[in-house]
């Protein structure tokens, strides 16, 4: 890391970050254009809420990765620590309702337990990386392996379902909405909102960046490096369970494949939003717009049908590949 | 005298719309060491760069022997044999020692990596050298003049016909320095055209043949070293007579300020007592490696350490650099590039690191921080082009400003600063000099650790030297000078009480 920083740096930083700052935006006006001229129905209100709210939990999750990309950092295991969380909430949910019956401070607790077991499943990451000093990569590749298996176990290889009754009642939390806006979408709005503002206006944010920037030159300026650190793996565990919560009323169930490669997305959200991937520079808004750049090209997909829809994985993968090396050229240029 | 290898006609470069040199002309002839001056900013680099390949001129023209050339890049003026050793070695640390010499040049049999031939002949470049480094071993486990010398060996591996070397000795303590330029006469010998800079105007005047002083991006003066004194180096780079570079020193007040008592850090630092006072600048000397600055990161909790530390009479916790900030000591590092600053942030984000949560409470406080830039930019006149420019393209002298800026923002009591003047011109030398005895002659009490001797006799009222981890002695009043303190860093002799081993 070290070595990379005593590469020349004679360029004027002025225009290269201009370019970085547009080019997300281009790519996602240039999606829109392309539904629009697609597909009539694109801009429709039940297609734009759809995509969004279908975003909306990815989308809280790679606030919070942001954090943890920027200070240097990485998470693996959210994907899988989702199912997890979901399938512990539904089967606490299942069990209070047998003795406390369809009511609403089920629903309250089972919200507790999942932002709860996000947070405590957030400090297992953090202690392992700050505290004990495995890489990141290794630790979260691990407890990525051991959610899944977890889930997997506690669905006893199907499904875990809420019981038809009290779905009915959490339903609302995901196809409710104040004046036509759904509470996935006025969730992900005011958790991206909020994570926006702590990245530049606080201290939190400007601690990150320097850590992700130089640790050393961080440790030196008598910043707390290791708690910040398990902080930022505390708030992306926090908010993978604020997902799930948004998330369990949708289908009302949790599997072995619910959650499946949504690590992935996230982070590809937050490079292709301008993060740096080996952390230093971070940007929330960026990663929103991510979020909706990988989410609209699998709608377009889906509303046309000149390219089918398995395809979505290659186009996303691509426009992944190609973010990073458009990151670089501008990082290199002479 | 021999025709001109490499040369520079007018040559300018602009980034921008900034030019930054204006029309150079510079010559480098075999078995000539050719010394480049000037003040930080002044063009040094640009210069080097420009010769080394490393950029292109905006204008006038480069000539290899006579006839123009354009090197696309640095691979292509080192495949002319023109080398240059940076001040940050390029160097690939988990790599072994002859792995870097060879690296993108190995030498084959078929298909397959010789590996006794390299070792073999890394062993005779560093045997050459006087070296005494083991070809197989990591450079990560290497020390800096060890290291240095490794970069060399690298350029020697290749026809070297041009050795540009961007302040060799910066790093390097007064004994390595020695060994330094034998290897350096030894290529003059031989023929090598050699580009030497240094801000220390006596290497130049011993070792160099020619020098030529930069100032502003244009070229001020260029002599045979003979015809030269250092006095008119320095009034050329900085464009006016320098009075006396050390300021008169403050009177230290009897207050005890911070108190070390039978400090270690295993492995690095046995039993080391100190105490120092208000009002006084307490050198420490030493060679590179002997503990200095473990001593010092371990007085300000960036290190763990035994013993005890009394600040202002009241016991300071181990391992606490924020409560150690917070309670008024601070320690400036030597290293500013990896330790000190964050080259890809802007100034106001350096400034405000240590001490965020002065700058509002829960959101950040964007104008005070500004203000608090301004203050910093006045105080310590640092020069930036542009206030939210990554610092890491600032000059060394600016950067070294805004460092002590940054560890002096929380107005800290007891200062320990660790080469204060490293890599840096005369003329910001004598500002930070000023800056020192003005604080402590505000009663401050300050630490300076530096490798440069003059330095610690010009600010020091009280010199202690350290020698393998140990504090083998303290020279005050009179006794300060160089000769007393090499003996004491070399080991040679203890003046303290409880010298045994």
């Amino acid at each position: 890391m070290t070595m990379a920083t005593t590469q020349k740096s004679t360029g004027r930083p002025g225009r290269r970050i201009d370019l970085q700052v547009i080019g997300p935006i281009l790519a996602l006006i240039a999606l829109l254009l392309i539904g629009m001229a697609l597909n009539s129905n694109f801009l429709s209100y039940a297609n734009i809420t759809n995509v969004l709210a279908r975003s909306a939990f990815i989308g809280i999750i790679a606030v919070g990765m942001t954090f943890v990309i920027t200070a240097g950092g990485l998470d693996l295991s959210v994907g899988s620590m989702a199912a997890f969380v979901a399938g512990l909430m539904i089967l606490v949910m299942n069990l209070l309702t047998e003795s406390m019956g369809v009511t609403l401070p089920v629903i309250l607790i089972g919200i507790a337990v999942a932002l709860l077991a996000g947070l405590v499943a957030g400090v297992i990451n953090g202690i392992l990386i700050t505290r004990v000093g495995i890489e990141a990569f290794i630790v979260t590749l691990g407890t990525m392996g051991i959610y899944r298996s977890l889930i997997t176990w506690l669905a006893d290889g199907g499904t875990l379902s809420l019981g038809f009754e009290m779905r009915e009642l959490y339903r609302p939390v995901y196809y409710g909405g104040i004046a036509g806006v759904s509470w996935p979408i006025i969730a992900f709005v005011v958790v991206a909102v909020l994570g926006e503002i702590v990245m530049r206006h606080t201290a939190f944010g400007r601690h990150c960046a320097a850590i992700g920037s130089n640790e050393k030159v961080a440790r030196y300026s008598s910043i707390s490096v290791l708690k910040v650190r398990l902080a930022t793996y505390v708030l992306l565990g926090l908010l993978v369970g604020f997902a799930v919560v948004m998330y369990v009323p949708r289908l009302g169930s949790a599997s072995a494949s619910t959650g499946l490669l949504w690590e992935l997305e996230a982070i590809a959200a937050v490079i292709i939003g301008g993060t740096l991937l080996k952390g230093g520079f971070g940007r929330v808004w960026g990663t929103v717009v991510g979020v909706l750049i990988l989410s609209l090209i699998g709608n377009i997909l889906n509303l046309t049908d000149f390219v089918s829809p398995y395809l979505n994985g290659a186009i996303q993968g691509a426009v992944i590949i190609l973010a990073v090396v458009l990151q670089r050229k501008g990082a290199t240029e002479r | 005298m021999a025709d001109p290898i490499l040369s520079l006609n007018g040559v300018s470069k602009s980034f921008g719309p900034i030019e930054v040199l204006h029309g150079v002309d510079f010559e480098l002839r075999p078995g000539e060491i050719h010394a480049l001056i000037g003040e930080n900013g002044a063009g040094k680099s640009t210069t080097m760069k420009i010769l080394g390949g490393y950029i292109d001129a905006s204008d006038g023209d480069i000539r290899w022997q006579g006839a123009p050339v354009t090197f696309g890049s640095s691979d292509e003026a080192e495949a002319r044999g023109i080398v240059m050793i940076h001040q940050e070695f390029n160097l690939a640390e988990h790599l072994g020692v002859d792995q870097n010499v060879f690296l993108g040049r190995e030498i084959k049999r078929g298909w397959r990596l010789d590996h006794k031939a390299m070792r073999a002949r890394t062993a005779e470049l560093l045997a050459q050298l006087e070296c005494p480094v083991d070809p197989s071993a990591r450079v990560s486990g290497l020390s800096v003049p060890a290291k240095q010398m490794v970069e060399i060996a690298k350029a020697l591996s290749r026809d070297l016909r041009v050795l540009i070397m961007d302040e060799p000795t910066a790093v390097l303590t007064e004994r390595d320095c020695e060994i330094l330029f034998r290897q350096i006469d030894r290529l003059r010998a031989q023929g090598v055209a050699i580009l030497y800079t240094s801000h220390k105007l006596s290497e130049v005047k011993r070792i160099c043949d020619r020098v030529t002083v930069l100032r502003d991006g244009a070229m001020v003066r260029s002599a045979p070293v003979s015809e030269i004194t250092e006095d008119e180096m320095a009034a050329a780079m900085v464009g006016r007579e320098l009075s006396d570079l050390y300021p008169a020193k403050a009177v230290p007040q009897d207050e005890v300020m911070l108190e070390v008592e039978g400090l270690s850090v295993p492995g690095l630092i046995e039993t080391a007592s100190l105490t120092l006072r208000r009002g006084e600048v307490l050198g420490i000397g030493g060679l590179v490696g002997a503990g200095r600055t473990e001593l010092a990161e371990a007085i300000a909790g960036l290190r763990p350490r035994g013993g005890r530390v009394r600040l202002m009479g009241e016991t300071l916790p181990a391992g606490q650099v924020k409560t150690a900030m917070e309670r008024g000591l601070v320690y400036l590092t030597e290293d500013r590039k990896s330790a000190g600053l964050l080259l890809d942030k802007g100034l106001r984000e350096n400034l405000t690191l240590p001490l965020l949560d002065r700058f509002g409470t829960v959101l950040i406080d964007r104008k005070a921080e500004e203000a608090a830039l301004d203050k910093a930019i006045a105080d310590f006149a640092i020069r930036a082009p542009e206030r939210d420019m990554p610092v890491g393209n600032l000059s060394g002298g600016n950067q070294q400003k805004l460092l002590l800026a940054k560890t002096l923002l929380s107005d800290p009591q007891v200062i320990l600063i660790d080469e204060p003047t490293r890599g840096i011109d005369i003329g910001t030398k004598q500002q930070i000099y000023t800056l020192i005895s003005g604080l402590a002659a505000a009663g401050h009490a300050i630490i300076v650790i530096s490798s440069e001797m003059p330095e610690l006799i010009g600010l020091a009222s009280r010199v202690l030297v350290m020698h393998a981890g140990r504090i083998v002695g303290g020279l005050e009043g009179d006794d300060v000078n160089e000769g007393a303190i090499v003996r004491l860093a070399m080991g040679l002799e203890e003046t303290s009480e409880e010298a045994a081993a």
